[in-house]
């Protein structure tokens, strides 16, 4: 119910107030009814519920964070990672 | 900065299996610091089916339980109103249209699939703002909107509102069922019995209203907040970052899933809800009971195109309380889990459910259903 889907904006049509989107190559038309006049622009990426566009997505946090797991990554020497994913693929149920 | 990122980033790296099992490694070191067990519930049931599907909880220490939490507007919504909605449906001269999620949910008697194969007419859509196109091409039906849903999908049934004001349409009216989450949370903490240690707070909801509405439960009752996307990296940091909370003695409400949510939230869905909507006094919460000012009703001066006052005489009153085998309500609580169930996978599935955790997919007992009884 309260799930969203990441689309990107490639284009607005004004007079409608309905913007088409991109979500995983299915265009789709969403309203921009709750969004503030202007504030959505083509190009942008923003989250989609029941037809409507809820909010742009921040595209430099969601950079920071994919930085961030990279680093996770990186910082975790090689063996031991191999080591962490062989143990939790071998992982129990309780 | 437009080129760096690319769409599929938001979906595969987020859900990326080196990262998971990277905080999964980062989790285990942490929580060995923790100074005794750590149960956190997810309120929200997108975070439920997370952590179910990645099976996200076989990669954490012992030492950490999740206890899953009441945000699945499909679960909580009382048999009454489900029996409000058949009713209308069953009147001649209306058109019922509501989402999806409420096609299989069991009202006193009925679904209203079962509405529907006995002649009403039921429409299920995708967007709220499909009732415009059903009242241009049914002009001498009514349409009434069962409006269901958490803050998340409050605005879409506002701007609908606006819509059918706006452009002076005369047949869609509304019954409204929008409920809300803090209130809840509250009713879960003032339980003494509770077990909530922290919460990880919901993705989608913080959109529309913003980080700020769990100010209170850092403040008030010392239960930290980490408002969580719901990818499973987003879960797994969360996590990490509640951990860290409790080991650095600090309770707060954070935000993980900053790349969408806000401390204020989206102002023009917030000023849109609060044109058309009121707290009602009172709403009972399916397995929870009765919970004061959860939920929203139409203001007196939009009356006019509330189907819950024009029809009235129409609509059962008597209270309908769930199968007594079934134990939805201390599974919404967090109480039980589905596994603790004597009904669960055997005469309560999700083609055949007795109570509404196995409903929707995004309950507890359907998601245990689907995706094994592991946790």
């Amino acid at each position: 119910m309260c799930l969203s889907i990441p689309s990107k904006v490639t284009k607005i049509d004004k007079n409608t107030n309905i913007a088409t989107v991109n979500t995983m190559g299915i265009n789709r038309d969403a309203s921009l009814d709750l969004m503030e006049e202007g504030i959505v622009n083509i190009g942008d990426y923003v989250l989609l519920h029941v037809g409507f566009i809820i909010n742009k997505i921040d595209e430099e946090d969601a950079l920071l964070s994919l930085e961030t797991f990279k680093n996770i990554l990186e910082q975790m020497d090689e063996d031991e990672l191999k080591q962490t994913i062989k143990d939790s693929d071998n992982c129990q149920n309780e | 900065m437009n080129n760096d990122l690319k769409l599929k980033d938001l979906y595969t790296k987020f859900r990326d299996p080196n990262t998971i099992k990277s905080y999964a490694k980062l989790i285990t070191q942490e929580a060995l610091k923790l100074p005794s067990e750590l149960n956190i519930m997810e309120v929200c049931g997108g975070h439920t089916h997370t952590i179910m599907k990645y099976g996200l909880k076989q990669l954490l220490p012992k030492n950490i339980n999740f206890i899953h939490g009441p945000g699945c507007p499909v679960c909580v919504m009382p048999k009454e109103r489900i029996d409000h909605a058949i009713a209308l449906a069953n009147q001649s001269d209306v058109i019922l249209v509501t989402l999806g999620d409420m096609i299989k949910v069991p009202g006193s008697c009925e679904t209203l699939q079962d509405a529907r194969a006995n002649g009403a007419d039921v429409r299920f859509v995708y967007s709220p703002m499909d009732c415009i196109k059903i009242a241009n091409e049914n002009k001498d039906k009514t349409i009434i909107f069962f409006s269901i849903g958490f803050e998340t999908t409050t605005p879409m049934t506002s701007a609908l509102i606006n819509q059918v004001i706006n452009k002076d349409i005369k047949n869609i009216l509304f019954h409204i069922n929008h409920i809300t989450v803090p209130e809840p949370m509250r009713v879960l903490l003032d339980d003494d019995t509770n077990k909530i240690d922290a919460f990880i707070g919901p993705a989608h909801v913080s959109v529309i209203s913003g980080s700020k509405i769990y100010d209170e439960f850092p403040l008030k009752y010392k239960k930290p907040v980490v408002v969580s996307g719901f990818e499973p990296v987003d879960v797994m940091q969360s996590v990490l970052m509640i951990i860290k909370q409790i080991n650095q003695n600090r309770c707060e409400v954070e935000v993980e899933y900053s790349r969408s949510v806000t401390k204020d939230g989206n102002i023009t869905a917030q000023k849109l809800n609060d044109k058309f909507f009121e707290k009602r006094d009172h709403f009972r919460w399916r397995g929870i009971g009765d919970i004061p000012n959860s939920s929203f009703k139409l203001k007196d001066e939009f009356k006019y195109l509330d189907a819950e006052v024009i029809y009235a005489k129409f609509l059962p009153t008597k209270k309908i309380d769930d199968h007594k085998l079934c134990i939805c309500g201390d599974i919404l609580k967090g109480k039980a889990n589905p596994k603790d169930c004597k009904v669960f996978g055997k005469t309560c599935t999700p083609s055949n459910p007795l109570g509404s955790c196995m409903v929707s997919s995004e309950g507890a007992c359907a998601a245990y259903y689907k995706y094994g009884d592991i946790l």
